[in-house]
């Protein structure tokens, strides 16, 4: 009985975490073109009605799912056929499994259960959503090279030699942060961000680690493979690994493309925006009391848990959605790195710069 | 030789670190992102016509670019005020086009007054390059490009062979503003769309 209750209850998680990532990214697929559509003072889409309703071409993701799921799906006769099939599979469930360790509230408390607002509470966190995150590169490397076309091929290569580089990069930037907050685990590292500095300053990663921030944005954003840095994929003129690929399985590509914008917002958030957390907001697991507002000027609002964890969802969402927002506004607006840029910026900049940050969060965390 | 000499300019450390520069490029595609979005708001939801448009699309089908009165589109033949065609079958547009895409077959009038007319007036619209040398050969005014047929678009190729009778549907539409809105039923106002460039239907 309490076996089923808790399958039930971490189905429930998954189903609620999948759903939350999948609507972002399909609501993507329809902002990636009215965003850009309104910074050029254009309309973008906005036909696709439904019953004459339009709502500024919202419905537009759905024709393009059932376009790309109708596609004739060709598959080149040279190419190697199950590696070519296998390929997409591979960059997209290893980016489904990294939203997994992201902590979208605290707990909640349901007939005595304690319900962690989270999928997987592993205190390897942060390296569990690192690595599920770099293996994306192997579907995309894959995909090159059965494609048996020598420009997939190529791309495929720049794929692996940006993720390599910047991963280096992540890794070094968010040394700082787990150094700060002591863990690895994002659910303690989110609960540590509620702490006030000051007494009126909430800590959140971004006000301890300034540095570590401004590092991890640009280099998540090279990790997504978009605009700036999107060589892997080139689609204007220097074309890459997904060349070949047509229909659904194309598809699956720009689905896990998606999921990835997700998951970095997600990221930023949860190690530098205080996660879920809304400012100056605790519930009664942190308070050992009643939860609510606790505003540093005295003024107190009481909430019931439940209602605390929903606004924490709906911060929590919000943030996210700004995220995106920003990675949309950096992918319509900057144009390509050149790749020795790429390389020079990763290796001799930026990865001195996410040392030197380790030295210095390592100099203050001793002086204090 | 000529030498070209390039001007290298020198990014100052400053626009070096990137980020002031990349914060400066992205304040001013979000200032137009944020300053569209309201002025569709205030236009679409709040009805505030006279706010600016948020965005210069033209949404094609529906609307249309004005086009100069000197424009090149489908061709038309005109018609005399007794209802015959213009055309006497001189055979000078035939001679002028250069992609030959002009079929006339000249027939003798019956009562003679003329000395022929055109029994059969194709143009393969596929071959023609709208280039209006055929407007130009012709002496009696009868063949002009002044359609304003913007849309050439079908999905058979015999849609585009036009024959004398297609080619005589316009001819009574003498003027841009005669024309206005009387193309095969579309209701369409030019006139309106000189005066505003800018989209009026509420879509986002
Ligand atoms: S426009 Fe030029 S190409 Fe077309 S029919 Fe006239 S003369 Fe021939
Ligand atoms: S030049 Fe004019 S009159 Fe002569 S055949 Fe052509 S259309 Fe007719």
């Amino acid at each position: 009985m309490l076996l089923i209750v808790e399958t039930l209850i971490a189905l429930g998680k998954i189903a609620f975490v999948l759903a939350f990532v999948f609507s972002f990214a399909i609501l993507l697929t329809w902002a990636e073109r009215k965003q850009p559509a309104l910074m050029q003072d254009r309309l973008g889409a906005n036909r696709a009605p439904i019953f004459g309703l339009r709502l500024w071409g919202i419905f537009h993701s759905i024709a393009e799912t059932f376009k790309l799921v109708f596609k004739e799906d060709f598959i080149p006769p040279a190419a190697s056929q199950f590696a070519f099939r296998f390929a997409p599979v591979v960059a997209l469930f290893p980016v489904l499994l990294t939203f997994a360790v992201i902590p979208f509230g605290n707990q909640l408390e349901i007939g005595g259960r304690v319900i962690l607002l989270q999928v997987l509470n592993i205190n390897v966190g942060i390296l569990f959503l690192l690595a599920f995150g770099s293996l994306g590169v192997y579907g995309i490397v894959l995909g090159g090279w059965a494609s048996n076309n020598k420009y997939s091929l190529l791309g495929g290569m720049r794929a692996v030699a940006q993720t390599i580089s910047y991963e280096v990069v992540i890794g070094l930037t968010i040394i700082g942060p787990v150094m700060v907050y002591g863990t690895l685990e994002l659910g303690d590292m989110v609960l540590m961000q509620n702490k006030l500095l000051f007494g009126w300053l909430p800590m959140w990663g971004v006000v301890v680690q300034p540095l570590a921030f401004l590092l991890f944005l640009p280099a998540g954003i090279a990790e997504t493979k978009r605009t700036p840095f999107d060589l892997p994929e080139g689609e204007s003129e220097i074309i890459g690994f997904n060349l070949e690929y047509s229909g659904m399985r194309w598809g699956m590509f720009f689905l896990g493309e998606f999921i990835e914008l997700v998951v970095l917002a997600g990221l930023l958030v949860t190690l530098f925006f205080g996660g879920y957390h809304v400012p100056y907001l605790y519930d009664s697991f942190e308070l050992s009391g009643v939860g609510g507002f606790v505003f540093p000027w005295g003024a107190t609002i009481p909430l019931a848990d439940v209602w605390v964890v929903v606004l924490r969802i709906c911060s929590f969402a919000a943030k996210i959605a700004f995220f995106l927002w920003l990675q949309l506004l950096v992918r319509w607006t900057l144009p390509r790195f050149r790749y020795d840029q790429l390389m020079r910026v990763g290796w001799k900049i930026m990865i001195p710069l996410a040392l030197l940050n380790i030295a210095l969060t390592g100099i203050v965390l001793l002086a204090l | 030789m000529i030498d070209k000499k390039v001007v290298r300019v020198r990014l100052s450390w400053w626009q070096k670190t990137y980020y002031p520069e990349v914060a400066r490029g992205l304040w001013i595609t979000a200032s137009h992102f944020f300053v569209n979005f309201a002025r569709h708001w205030m236009r679409h939801v709040f009805r505030m016509k006279s706010v600016t448009p948020g965005a210069v699309t033209i949404q094609y089908p529906e609307e249309k670019r004005p086009v100069s009165p000197r424009w090149r589109g489908r061709h038309r033949l005109m018609l005399r005020p007794d209802g015959s065609p213009r055309c006497v079958a001189c055979m000078m547009c035939e001679s002028a086009c250069p992609d030959e895409c002009i079929y006339i077959t000249p027939a003798e009038t019956p009562d003679g007054r003329v000395e022929k007319y055109p029994a059969v007036f194709d143009i393969d619209l596929l071959r023609c390059c709208f280039c209006g040398l055929c407007v130009e050969a012709c002496p009696e005014d009868a063949i002009r490009m002044d359609s304003f047929d913007l849309d050439l678009a079908s999905y058979a190729r015999k849609d585009f062979y036009l024959d004398r009778e297609f080619l005589l549907r316009n001819s009574e539409l003498t003027t841009h503003a005669q024309y206005d809105g009387e193309l095969e039923g579309r209701p369409v106002s030019r006139l309106n769309l000189l005066k505003d460039t800018h989209p009026t239907t509420p879509s986002g």
